[in-house]
C-alpha cells in the first residue's frame, strides 16, 4: 500500500454568511493509502458533506489544501467521482445512457466504440443491473438507481471513489444487498473509497478505518479508528464477532458520549442533566490521538 | 339471486352490479362535462349576443348577430373562391397568349406577369401567419441562447438584467414607428427579397416575443437540479455538452412556458401592428372593413375576430404538441 495516496493536511473553510463568516472545518489532516476504505462518521450538520466536497473539488478550501497522488486538487474531475446521496440520476436518459455520458467523456479517445459499449456493460453487471440498461431511472427503484449512480461512478475509474451517504435513503434490506454489493465490488475492484455515513453498522462493516468528526462550528477530526477484521468480511458471522462489537462500541461511544449531539446537549442543558449512560462510557484502547480541543 | 333476495346479498354481487352501471354513468359523466359543458356555454354565449346585437344601432346598421356572421363568413369563403379562378383564368390566358406568340416567332421575348389581383382574407390570415411566424422564430433565436447564458452566468445575468426589466413592460408598439424608419433606413437593396412592411410587423412582433421566453428560459436554466450540476462538474463535461445534455432537457418545461407566452403576445401585437402600420394581414383586413363601412363591415370584422381568436388557440395547441414531441417526460400533464 502506497502511503500518502491521498492527502489532505490542514484543511479548513469558512463560508461567507450576513454576519460574521462562518467556519465549518478547521486543521483536517488525513493521510490516506491506495485502496483504503474510509467511513466518515459524525453528527448531522458537523461538515462530512463539506469535505467530501471539498476533496472533490467541488468546493474550495479557505486554508491548506488536498492532495492526490502528488497533485494538488483544485476542481472537480472524474478522477474523484462523487456518489450522491440521491443518486443524482439524468432523469431523461436510460440506465445505460447514463452511464455512457460518463464513459464517453472520460475514455473518449482511449476506447472505441465498441470497448466503451463493453465497458459500460461491465460496470452494469458489477452492479447487477445488466437487466435494466434501456429503463429509464423514473422506472426503477431507489436501490437500483444508487446501484447505477454507482456503476456510473465506477465506469469513470476514478482514484478515489467519494460516497456522500450512498444508502441513506434506502430501507434496511436494499442498504444491506447494496453494502454487500459494494464489499464484492471492492474485493474486485480495490478502489480508494470516502464514504459518508450515519451507519455504525456499515461504516464497521465495510471500512479499513472509520473517521470520527467532532461537532462542529469549526469541526474537526476527533478520532480515527482501524478497523482490524479480516476481509472477505460477512455481516452474519460479524454479527457475534467481539471484534466487530468492540468497533461498534467504540464508535458509539465517540458520537453520544464524547460528541453528544447538539440538540440533546441542548435539552440536557435545559433540564439540569449531565449524566452519561454507563454502558457507553467504557474506556478504549485505540491508537488514536484527541485532538487538543477534546481532551480539553 | 333468488335465494339472496330475502336475505342480504353478498357483497360481491353487489360492487359487480354497481360497478358496472357506475361506470357506465361515470361514462355519461365525462361526456357531459368535455363536450356538453362547452357546448352549452357557446349557446349560452350566441344567444347573449344574438339578443345585445339586436339592441346596438351603430352609423352602419345594426351590430350583426351570430347569423350575419356566418353569411359573412360564408361571402369570404366565395370571394376567396372567386379570386382563385380569375387567378387561374389570367395564367390559362396569358399561356394561351405566349404560347401564340412564341408560333409565330420563336424568338419573341415573352413576359410572365404575376397576377396581381386584390388579397383575400385567406391571404391575408396567411400573410398574418406568416409574419408572426418569422417573427418568433427570430426572437426565439435570439432569447433562447441569451437566456441560457444569463441562467449559467450569474454576472452576465446582473449585467443583462436592468435592460430587459425596462425593455420587458415597453408596449412593442411604441417600437413601431422607430422599427419603421430604422428598417427604411437600412433596409434598401434594390430587389428586396421581403416587403418592409413585412419585415416592420415581423421585427416588431419580434421585439416582444423576445421578453418571456427570455425571462423563463433564464429561470429553468438556473434552477437546473445543483445535484445534475454536480455530476456534470465531476464528469467534466464541456460548457456544449452540458448544455445538449443537461441543461436544456431540465429547462425544456421552462423553455416552453415562455416560448408559448411570446407567441400568444406576438399574435396579438401583430394584429395591432397590421392596423397601426397598414401592413397586409389580419389587421390591415379589419382596418380597411372600418374603412369601407358598408353595411357588411361590422359582419367581417367580426369574422375577423373570431378567425383571429382560434388562430391564437391553434397556435397554442401548436406548442404544445411540439412541447411534447421534445420533451422527455412523456407522462407529464401538459395545459
Ligand atoms: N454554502 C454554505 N454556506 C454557508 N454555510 C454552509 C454552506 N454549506 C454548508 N454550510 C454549513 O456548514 C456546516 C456543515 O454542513 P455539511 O452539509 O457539510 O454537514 P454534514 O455533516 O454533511 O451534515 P449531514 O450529515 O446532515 O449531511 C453546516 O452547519 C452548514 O450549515
Ligand atoms: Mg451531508
Amino acid at each position: 500500500m502506497q502511503e500518502n495516496y491521498l492527502d489532505i493536511s490542514g484543511v479548513g473553510i469558512e463560508f461567507p454568511t450576513d454576519e460574521a463568516p462562518f467556519r465549518a472545518l478547521q486543521d483536517i489532516n488525513l493521510k490516506i493509502s491506495r485502496g483504503e476504505f474510509i467511513s466518515l462518521i459524525g453528527h448531522s450538520g458537523c461538515g462530512k458533506s463539506t469535505l467530501l466536497n471539498i476533496v472533490a473539488g467541488l468546493e474550495n478550501a479557505t486554508e491548506g489544501g488536498v492532495i492526490l497522488e502528488g497533485k494538488e486538487v483544485d476542481e472537480p474531475g472524474p478522477d474523484r467521482a462523487v456518489v450522491f446521496q440521491h443518486h443524482a440520476l439524468m432523469p431523461w436518459l436510460t440506465v445505460y445512457e447514463n452511464v455512457e455520458l460518463a464513459v464517453r467523456q472520460v475514455f473518449k479517445g482511449k476506447k472505441n466504440r465498441a470497448e466503451m459499449r463493453e465497458w459500460i456493460e461491465h460496470n452494469l453487471r458489477l452492479v447487477h443491473m445488466e437487466h435494466a440498461v434501456g429503463k429509464l431511472p423514473a422506472e426503477i427503484s431507489g436501490g437500483m438507481k444508487q446501484r447505477v449512480g454507482i456503476a456510473r461512478c465506477l465506469a469513470m475509474q476514478p482514484k478515489v471513489l467519494l460516497m456522500d451517504e450512498p444508502f441513506g435513503a434506502l430501507d434496511a434490506l436494499t442498504r444491506a444487498h447494496l453494502q454487500d454489493s459494494l464489499m464484492d465490488i471492492q474485493a474486485e475492484v480495490g478502489n480508494t473509497v470516502i464514504m459518508i455515513t450515519h451507519d455504525v453498522d456499515e461504516a464497521v462493516l465495510l471500512s479499513d478505518r472509520i473517521v470520527m468528526m467532532t461537532n462542529g462550528p469549526a469541526a474537526t477530526i476527533g478520532e480515527v479508528l482501524k478497523i482490524e477484521l479480516e476481509r472477505p468480511r460477512d455481516r452474519l458471522a460479524l454479527a457475534e464477532d467481539a471484534g466487530f462489537n468492540h468497533h461498534r462500541q467504540q464508535v458509539l461511544n465517540f458520537l453520544y458520549a464524547k460528541q453528544k449531539n447538539p440538540e440533546t446537549l441542548k435539552q440536557e442543558a435545559a433540564l439540569g442533566v449531565a449524566q452519561e449512560s454507563p454502558a457507553l462510557a467504557t474506556p478504549r484502547a485505540t491508537e488514536n490521538k484527541l485532538s487538543s480541543e477534546q481532551a480539553a | 339471486m333468488s335465494a339472496g333476495e330475502h336475505t342480504a346479498p353478498s357483497s360481491d354481487a353487489l360492487a359487480g352490479v354497481a360497478g358496472t352501471r357506475f361506470n357506465w354513468e361515470k361514462h355519461v359523466n365525462r361526456l357531459l362535462q368535455v363536450i356538453g359543458l362547452p357546448l352549452i356555454g357557446i349557446a349560452v354565449f350566441l344567444m347573449i349576443w344574438q339578443m345585445g346585437a339586436a339592441s346596438i344601432q351603430t352609423s352602419l346598421g345594426q351590430f350583426p348577430g351570430p347569423a350575419q356572421v356566418w353569411d359573412q363568413a360564408g361571402t369570404l369563403v366565395q370571394e376567396h373562391i372567386r379570386e382563385r379562378e380569375k387567378a387561374g383564368e389570367f395564367y390559362e390566358r396569358q399561356e394561351v397568349r405566349n404560347a401564340k406568340k412564341l408560333e409565330k416567332n420563336p424568338d419573341a421575348s415573352i413576359k410572365w406577369r404575376d397576377y396581381t389581383g386584390k388579397s383575400t382574407f385567406f391571404d391575408q390570415i396567411f400573410t398574418s401567419l406568416y409574419t408572426v411566424a418569422v417573427g418568433f422564430i427570430l426572437a426565439s433565436l435570439i432569447a433562447i441562447p441569451v437566456g441560457i447564458a444569463c441562467g449559467l452566468n450569474e454576472s452576465f445575468y446582473r449585467a443583462c438584467n436592468p435592460i430587459i426589466q425596462v425593455f420587458k413592460p415597453v408596449s412593442p408598439l411604441a417600437w413601431l414607428p422607430l422599427v419603421t424608419m430604422v428598417v427604411s433606413a437600412v433596409y434598401t437593396s434594390e430587389d428586396p427579397l421581403f416587403d418592409k412592411s413585412f419585415l416592420n410587423s415581423a421585427f416588431t412582433v419580434a421585439l416582444c416575443c423576445l421578453w418571456p421566453t427570455l425571462i423563463n428560459t433564464t429561470v429553468g436554466v438556473s434552477s437546473v437540479d445543483k445535484d445534475l450540476v454536480n455530476v456534470s462538474r465531476v464528469m467534466a463535461l464541456p460548457t456544449l455538452t452540458h448544455i445538449r445534455r443537461i441543461v436544456l432537457p431540465s429547462a425544456i418545461p421552462m423553455i416552453f412556458t415562455g416560448l408559448r407566452l411570446s407567441l400568444a403576445t406576438g399574435w396579438m401585437v401583430l394584429i395591432a401592428a397590421e392596423m397601426l402600420a397598414q401592413n397586409p394581414g389580419l389587421g390591415k383586413f379589419i382596418w380597411d372593413e372600418f374603412q369601407n363601412g358598408s353595411s357588411n363591415s361590422l359582419g367581417r370584422i367580426m369574422v375577423a375576430v373570431v378567425v383571429i381568436g382560434l388562430t391564437g388557440f391553434a397556435l397554442d395547441k401548436l406548442m404544445l404538441i411540439l412541447q411534447k414531441r421534445v420533451s422527455w417526460d412523456k407522462h407529464a400533464t401538459l395545459r
